[in-house]
């Protein structure tokens, strides 16, 4: 698996998308940080680019990726290797690459910016963290999806919706919830609502920890004290975990039984 | 001139309860710098009493340190220390009960329940003190400078930090509070309660549990204060309630929960005012009518304003607000198209406040988007008609 692993990641980082995807971030968070000036600011800004690119570049990418390296893959399945390294070693070097992009894309600029000696280098690591860990989920969704439908526009079209119901469609249902039930208490139930999506926890977690929450009066007293406590944090992380290992485990599951 | 009394432990008099009682009407008391533990301090006749190199003063009781009942007192140069908290008195490190013309200036007073208190007291001066105290709850704290009934009196250059409301005028008229410093208290910086024509200007209000209430009074000038960072779930930078006739004058709130939060505030002007990364620049609540709001920059606030109930005689013109995207083809400085302050967010937030989960997400920039080009929930007269293009630069003086 490392072998296979190791070999898709030096292919795609050296591949013309991966240093696109990393000069792209090189550009925004200098951008961002020219502009704002101010680390706070610019920490909340890049969260609306992490938010809305992340999941969507590691969604095309990884589409576009498990489509390209089909015949490779088939190659390989004409090996005595097992199903479950070779898959599992393309996922990972999918994911390491595109998270490499991330991390040193927008890590120099802030680097360079002395986050290590500022009070918001926890800030910046909880985006770090969401940024990545939104990048593993969604290009193993992609990455199943594709493997799941041969035919490339079904697979496209596909995970562009899981993208788009994720990050758009998702929020408005929970709008339209939150208004259908306003004369109720509905700050436990938005809670729960928001841990099923990784976009929105990763938002809430970011927002939380830069003290937005004082902004949201008492509701972001209720927020606080569920995800500001190890417990709520807890629960984030499993949800993000859960988010990782369930199609993880369906993937092998399929892979399996995949007739190539 | 009266006589100069020493009090010192080479000195004449070993206290200064001694020294006061043999003191006559104008003499001056000096204390040389020492530690002092006296019973309470009661000053009846006209006394200046000033302190070398700050001799700190003490009561045995832990009770109130100097209780004035005389006009023409002056207290300078004292280190006040450690009153005892009270749930029946109100004990203070100097009480004026009642007097006139007193000055209290350049002293330092650490822990103290409540620090300088003046009732029914006309005509004072209250300078340059430094008043820290150690408040936890508002249970079981004090206000720093705390005025109740009293007239023309003058709170300056003071700092006021860790009590509970830095001061507190009630029932103060013809007042003025200038260039003074009050941070972290737990409720407010600057708390007025039934208080008419009074002034405040030049102060700082830092990190208060909200910076300054205005409650239940009239004519009041507020002007060249800066409040910043009065941040938490139910922070203000300036609350207003109830208050009618008020001006509101090149103020700074930067970094505020609520910058200005009205509730029933009527002709309040609020002008030249410069509203920076706050979280909401201002709520207009309940009843607040024939609001002036004009020629005010705010820029980069999370959201601009809130509003409920009727709110249509409150009147916005020519301010420079940082989200409009508006265009100005006659180049006479002022955009072409009205703008809304209110996003439908904010509306929703305001209905709903569990809604707030939906913070920055995509969704609701194209929720305000669309509101945006095509307006039908948010209040349809409520608008600035004449925004500015460029930020108002004006003296901060």
């Amino acid at each position: 698996m490392l072998k296979i692993l190791k070999y898709s990641l030096f292919d795609l980082v050296r591949s013309n998308w991966s240093i696109a995807y990393l000069t792209f971030y090189l550009l925004v968070s200098s951008s961002i940080l020219y502009m704002n000036g101010d680390l706070t600011k610019s920490i909340i800004s890049m969260m609306n680019v992490i938010l809305l690119l992340i999941p969507l570049v590691a969604t095309v990418f990884g589409a576009i990726y498990m489509y390209n390296s089909r015949e490779f893959s088939e190659l390989l399945l004409s090996h005595p290797i097992k199903r479950k390294s070779i898959f599992l070693g393309q996922y990972f070097g999918l994911a390491i690459s595109l998270s490499l992009s991330f991390i040193i894309g927008v890590g120099l600029p802030f680097i360079f910016r002395g986050i290590f000696g500022s009070p918001q280098l926890s800030n910046f690591l909880v985006l770090i963290g969401v940024g990545l860990i939104l990048s593993f989920i969604f290009s193993l969704l992609s990455f199943f999806v594709a493997l799941r439908f041969e035919n490339r526009i079904k697979g496209f079209g596909l995970s562009l919706f899981i993208w788009l119901f994720m990050s758009i469609i998702y929020d408005g249902l929970l709008l339209l919830i939150l208004i259908w039930f306003e004369s109720y208490p509905t700050e436990k139930l938005a809670i729960a609502l928001t841990l099923i999506n990784p976009i929105d926890l990763g938002r809430v977690l970011i927002m939380l920890f830069l003290d937005t929450s004082a902004l949201m009066g008492y509701t972001g007293a209720v927020f606080y004290k569920f995800f500001g406590a190890w417990q709520g944090i807890l629960i984030s992380l499993s949800s993000l975990l859960v988010w990782l290992i369930l199609p993880l485990y369906l993937l092998l599951k399929y892979t399996k039984r995949k007739d190539f | 001139m009266g006589d100069v009394l020493r009090v010192g432990k080479k000195q004449a008099y070993q206290t200064i309860t001694q020294a006061i009682n043999n003191s006559h009407p104008g003499d001056s008391i000096l204390i040389e710098n020492g530690s002092y533990t006296e019973p309470n301090l009661l000053i009846k006749h006209p006394l200046h009493i000033i302190g070398i190199g700050f001799p700190s003063v003490e009561n045995q009781d832990e009770k109130e340190i100097i209780t004035i009942e005389s006009d023409s007192v002056n207290i300078t140069g004292l280190l006040l220390k450690n009153v005892k908290v009270s749930y029946i008195n109100d004990f203070a490190a100097i009480k004026v009960n009642g007097q006139k013309h007193c000055i209290i200036s350049n002293n330092q007073l650490e822990n103290t329940f409540f620090g300088i208190f003046l009732k029914q007291s006309k005509n004072c001066i209250i300078r340059n003190n430094q008043i820290k105290g150690n408040a936890k709850n508002e249970m079981s704290s004090g206000n720093a400078i705390h005025l109740w009934y009293c007239k023309n009196i003058q709170v300056e250059e003071n700092q006021a930090r860790n009590h509970r409301d830095g001061i507190y005028l009630e029932f103060v008229d013809n007042s003025v509070v200038r260039n003074n410093i009050v941070e972290n208290n737990i409720r407010y910086g600057l708390h007025f309660m039934f208080s008419d024509h009074d002034e405040y200007m030049g102060n700082i209000f830092r990190s208060n549990g909200a910076g300054v209430a205005v409650m239940f009074s009239k004519f009041i000038k507020m002007q060249n204060n800066q409040f910043e960072f009065n941040w938490g779930s139910a922070s203000y930078g300036l609350l207003l309630k109830d208050i009618t006739d008020s001006e509101i004058i090149n103020n700074v709130f930067k970094q505020n929960t609520i910058a200005i939060y009205m509730e029933g505030a009527n002709r309040v002007d609020i002008h030249k005012n410069e509203f920076k990364n706050n979280g909401w620049a201002m709520k207009i609540y309940g009843s607040s009518m024939y609001n002036n709001i004009n020629r005010n920059n705010f820029l980069n606030n999370s959201f601009e304003l809130g509003v409920s109930g009727r709110s249509d005689s409150n009147n916005f013109n020519e301010n420079y607000w940082s989200s409009h995207t508006g265009y100005d083809l006659d180049k006479d400085g002022i955009a072409d198209v009205p703008y809304r302050p209110v996003k439908l967010f904010s509306r929703i937030i305001s209905k709903i406040p569990s809604t707030s989960i939906l913070m920055r997400s995509l969704l609701i920039d194209i929720i305000d988007f669309a509101e945006k080009v095509n307006p039908v929930l948010t209040p349809d007269n409520l608008k600035d008609h004449r925004p500015l293009m460029k930020t108002i630069d004006y003296d901060k003086n």
